[in-house]
């Protein structure tokens, strides 16, 4: 009774991820795609509450995450380094299971490979011992990619306060890991563990966001400088990241649909 | 004397007519990356600098194309003058937009990696953009309209997998959605940009 019941519920997010939802504007953002060489819109819901948490992180990030990540950028490299290798291998708990959901069973392997080593040789991963054995560090992933790969439609996109933009399945598939599709989340939050507390996570994903804004900070000024609409540029730019992502290729000819390229005839 | 004269006039005339031969992709990706990293690396004026930036965008880059597929299916509903309004503001707004990314960069290092013909019309040079102290490495990859081979021209630059050309497009599209399709509101803004 429990299983049909927990399919059942499975079953109605499915449905509501793949309705497009409509309400208050109508701003749709076209995502190419090769792999099914069309054009489906994403719905930007309630843009006009978008745009105002938008402008609440911008806010936010003006006055802690860009300083923070300035100040960060002092630091020696090879502190800088070793946290966000540490971070890298730490993601690796929630790569690794939705290889195995995508069927990535080889990536699946070397992450694993990976993070053992890293974690125990690399010293907590801060130093990415497994790469001077060959094996490589590969892309992330994360639930919301893998419900992509499952066919599963973006939904609305939104911007969270804080966490910034999303859409209806990449935020269902944070839940996951929240639900025990985390274990780093597990170990430190969800169970009493006498290693890891509850700061450790979140200490964590703060410098995750930290170490992500530093390595980005001329590429987000740049932005902000060459946008007449910034909010719809960072819509755009992250839209089409996640659907790189879900197509798990760095071939652009592979990701990019050259059909609305074909009218335009200047020669 | 004469016969030297002729022996100029027929040098000339080959010269002149001499067939123009097709410019491989990544040639041209490498001999932008070169002339923008002197350029960038001088001790030149931030102005004059920009000046020569955008000389090599005119020369290199097709931004007649890139604002027509810009505006999307906007372009359709244009009547001609508005066609030659929009495309004056574009290219100055391009070129604004251009130099003010590069002119921060002091020394880019770019290498081109490897090239792939998508079709008789485009190929994809891919590139990466080295490491520095502040950056990590990053993968460009150019879009080349090659449909007249002498003369390829950029169309796009993919950074690590975003296109430029298409976020730029969804931004053009969310200004004039904001205001009920009203490509004056495109104008104004395009204006502003340019004289900010």
């Amino acid at each position: 009774m429990k299983k049909i019941l927990k399919l059942f519920i499975i079953s109605v997010i499915f449905n509501v991820l793949t309705l497009n939802v409509f309400a208050g504007s109508d701003g749709t953002i076209e995502i190419n795609s090769k792999s099914n060489n069309q054009s489906t819109e994403v719905k930007d819901c309630f843009e006009t509450i978008n745009r105002a948490v938008f402008a609440f992180n911008k806010g936010l990030d003006k006055i802690f995450f860009k300083p923070a990540a300035k100040g960060y950028r002092y630091l020696p490299k090879p502190i800088r380094s070793g946290t966000s290798n540490a971070l890298n291998n730490l993601s690796n708990v929630v790569t690794i299971p939705n290889n195995i959901l995508q069927g990535q069973f080889k990536e699946a392997g070397i992450n694993t490979l990976r993070f053992s080593i890293n974690s125990t040789l690399g010293i907590a991963g801060i130093f990415d011992v497994a790469s001077y054995y060959g094996l490589n560090k590969l892309d992330k992933e994360d639930y919301g990619q893998t419900l992509g790969t499952w066919g599963v439609k973006e939904g609305c996109y939104f911007v969270l306060p804080v966490l910034g933009p999303t859409t209806v399945r990449d935020t269902l598939g944070s839940l996951v890991n929240f639900g025990g599709g985390d274990a780093w989340y597990n170990v430190t939050i969800a169970n009493d563990t006498k290693y890891f507390q509850n700061s450790d996570y979140y200490y964590s994903r703060l410098a995750a966001g930290v170490d992500f804004r530093a390595k980005n900070l001329e590429a987000f000024d740049s932005l902000e400088k060459s946008s007449m609409d910034l909010y719809a540029s960072v819509r755009s730019l992250y839209l089409q990241d996640r659907n790189r992502k879900i197509l798990n290729s760095s071939e652009t000819t592979e990701t990019m649909n050259d059909d609305d390229w074909e009218e335009i005839d200047s020669q | 004397m004469i016969n030297l004269k002729f022996f100029y006039i027929f040098f000339f005339i080959i010269f002149i007519f001499k067939p123009l031969e097709a410019k491989e992709p990544s040639k041209l990706i490498n001999e932008l990356v070169n002339e923008a990293s002197i350029i960038l690396s001088s001790s030149d004026p931030v102005e004059s600098k920009i000046i020569r930036l955008n000389n090599i965008a005119e020369l290199n880059v097709d931004i007649d194309g890139i604002g027509m597929y810009t505006l999307g299916n906007y372009r359709k509903t244009l009547t001609d003058d508005q066609k030659i309004k929009y495309r004056k503001l574009f290219k100055s707004y391009f070129l604004k937009s251009f130099s003010s990314r590069l002119v921060d960069y002091s020394d880019p290092k770019i290498s081109v990696v490897s090239e792939k013909k998508i079709n008789e019309k485009y190929s994809i040079v891919s590139t990466i953009l080295e490491e520095t102290s502040k950056n990590p490495e990053v993968k460009i990859d150019w879009r080349i309209y090659t449909k007249n081979p002498e003369r390829p021209l950029i169309r796009d630059l993919i950074v690590e997998g975003l296109s430029l050309a298409r976020t730029q497009k969804e931004e053009f599209k969310s200004i004039m959605q904001n205001n009920d399709g009203d490509i004056n509101y495109l104008f104004k803004s395009l204006e502003e940009f340019i004289i900010k």
